[in-house]
């Protein structure tokens, strides 16, 4: 597990925003973290570094949104998926060509690939972060090497 | 050639309205129907998918065949078959584009695939014709954006939410107000009580910005919330519900004000379910009346999903023969 204490929303995204220029088709992130932790300004760095020209905005209302970039990006959240064991296509975007970044994702855990990117944020106050982010696989684990504030 | 007098049935299941309707001319109403999920959404606090899309199946043919019956038509009487093809829930919005594709190949008519967001705008061309160039305001549970419009089926969105939709917002300060779902007609309605005394912040985003963004204040109140509860104070939910409220209105209102003058627009439209809401619909009135701009706002039954507006929205696309394939696929994530 990589730990990193990000002083500024700024810096947040810029750490967010290295790793999206890394990744590559197929690679599935979890993103947790309290109301107010900063998982949409995460998502936003993401894109970024996927080189994605739209507003990236809130998935809530309609589950996956979907981005063109470098590669596509499929940004969901399914918070409405509690209790829930609908499968929404999730291999199709998991396997497809892009990159799956997952809010909420303890609502989906049996449909998760195992192989994925694990990043938790926490507030430690107003402004500043910690961010760990845990790879579950070879490739991830070199591009979490390379990362650096 | 196209012949005039075109009659169009169309269809939207984008989240939990079973909707179909006749529209004739992208003008005129012949029948609207909408089978609404609402009370079963209301136990879950929310809408749950895969509940959407059965009572979708469920609804779809009764639905379908109640519209074309009220409108005193035929199949055959019928040009085209449209349908919302998305944004909106993959599994709701696949019951409606399958039915659309079925019914068009069978009666060998054309389909034609609708931007959800182009009909909430295209809901007013129902009660009032367009004047170009035109701003439109859409807000809802899954929108918050500005569309300036120069001709009939050519939409620039010039600002948009950064975060939360206007009406997802609403959502989850109901919920931590413990209101039932949806949230919205809730707050509005304590909001006619109460005073904006909390004074929640008002996002306007920098300097001639058309975005806006509702995440902060969302935030903000639920802090508030949180913190009011920890030192054991009462909290006064008509307050919390009108100062939350008075931010959301003030910047929409604002920012739409702004845009519509930049832009020199002659008309502006507010679309969407959350124009549903009375106190926006008296602000904005209050702020245009001293305008040239006219301000149109679409009955209720007009402002929540429907298929009339889809219908009115197609017109356009017909008058074009922008018809689709029968390869049409349900789009969740369609860009306008």
């Amino acid at each position: 597990m990589y730990k990193f204490t990000t002083i500024n929303e700024n810096e947040t995204q810029r750490l967010a925003k290295q790793i999206g220029e890394k990744l590559m088709p197929n690679d599935v992130l979890t993103l947790d973290g309290d109301l107010g932790a900063g998982k949409t300004t995460f998502t936003k760095g993401l894109a970024e570094g996927l080189a994605v020209k739209r507003t990236v905005n809130s998935p809530t209302y309609t589950i996956v949104k979907e981005y063109k970039g470098r590669i596509p990006l499929y940004h969901m959240d399914v918070y409405r998926l509690e209790d829930s064991e609908e499968d929404i296509g999730f291999d199709d975007y998991f396997n497809g060509e892009g990159v799956t970044v997952i809010e909420w994702s303890q609502y989906i855990l049996e449909f998760l690939p195992e192989e994925r990117l694990q990043i938790n944020i926490e507030k430690i106050d107003e402004e500043r972060r910690e961010i760990k982010v845990t790879p579950h696989s070879d490739h991830l684990n070199e591009l979490c090497k390379e990362l650096k504030l | 050639m196209i012949e005039k007098n075109e009659l169009i049935l169309a269809i939207e299941t984008s989240c939990d309205e079973t909707a179909a309707a006749v529209v004739q001319d992208g003008t005129k109403l012949l029948s609207n129907v909408v089978a609404t999920q609402m009370d079963i959404h209301q136990k879950f606090g929310g809408v749950v998918p895969e509940v959407a899309s059965r009572h979708h199946i469920e609804q779809m043919t009764v639905v379908l065949e109640q519209a074309v019956t009220e409108a005193n038509v035929t199949m055959e009487d019928i040009d085209a078959v449209a349908v919302t093809e998305g944004p909106g829930l993959v599994g709701a919005l696949l019951v409606g584009v399958n039915a659309a594709k079925a019914l068009a190949y069978a009666h060998g008519k054309p389909v034609i695939g609708v931007h959800h967001i182009a009909g909430h705008i295209y809901a007013n061309r129902l009660e009032k014709e367009f004047e170009f160039p035109l701003l439109s305001l859409v807000v809802s549970g899954g929108h918050t954006e500005l569309i300036y419009m120069e001709e009939h089926g050519e939409y620039e969105i010039i600002g948009e939410t950064r975060d939360d939709a206007a009406g997802e917002a609403y959502d989850k300060v109901a919920k931590a107000l413990s209101l039932p779902y949806p949230g919205g007609p809730q707050i509005d309605r304590l909001a006619q009580e109460g005073k904006d005394t909390y004074n929640f912040p008002r996002s306007y985003l920098e300097e001639g910005s058309y975005d806006f963004s509702f995440s902060g204040l969302k935030t903000a109140v639920i802090n508030k919330l949180h913190h009011l509860r920890q030192k054991g104070e009462e909290i006064d939910v008509e307050n919390v519900a009108t100062s939350f409220q008075e931010s959301v209105i003030d910047v929409l209102v604002d920012k739409t004000y702004d845009a519509a003058k930049d832009y020199g627009v002659k008309q502006l439209i507010v679309a969407g379910g959350v124009s549903a809401n009375k106190t926006l619909r008296a602000r904005m009135e209050q702020r245009f009346a001293e305008t040239d701009v006219e301000l149109a706002i679409p009955p209720l039954y007009l402002c929540t999903d429907n298929a009339a507006m889809i219908g009115a929205a197609a017109s356009v696309e017909y008058h074009k023969q922008n018809y689709a394939s029968l390869n049409l696929n349900a789009n969740p994530g369609l860009m306008m």
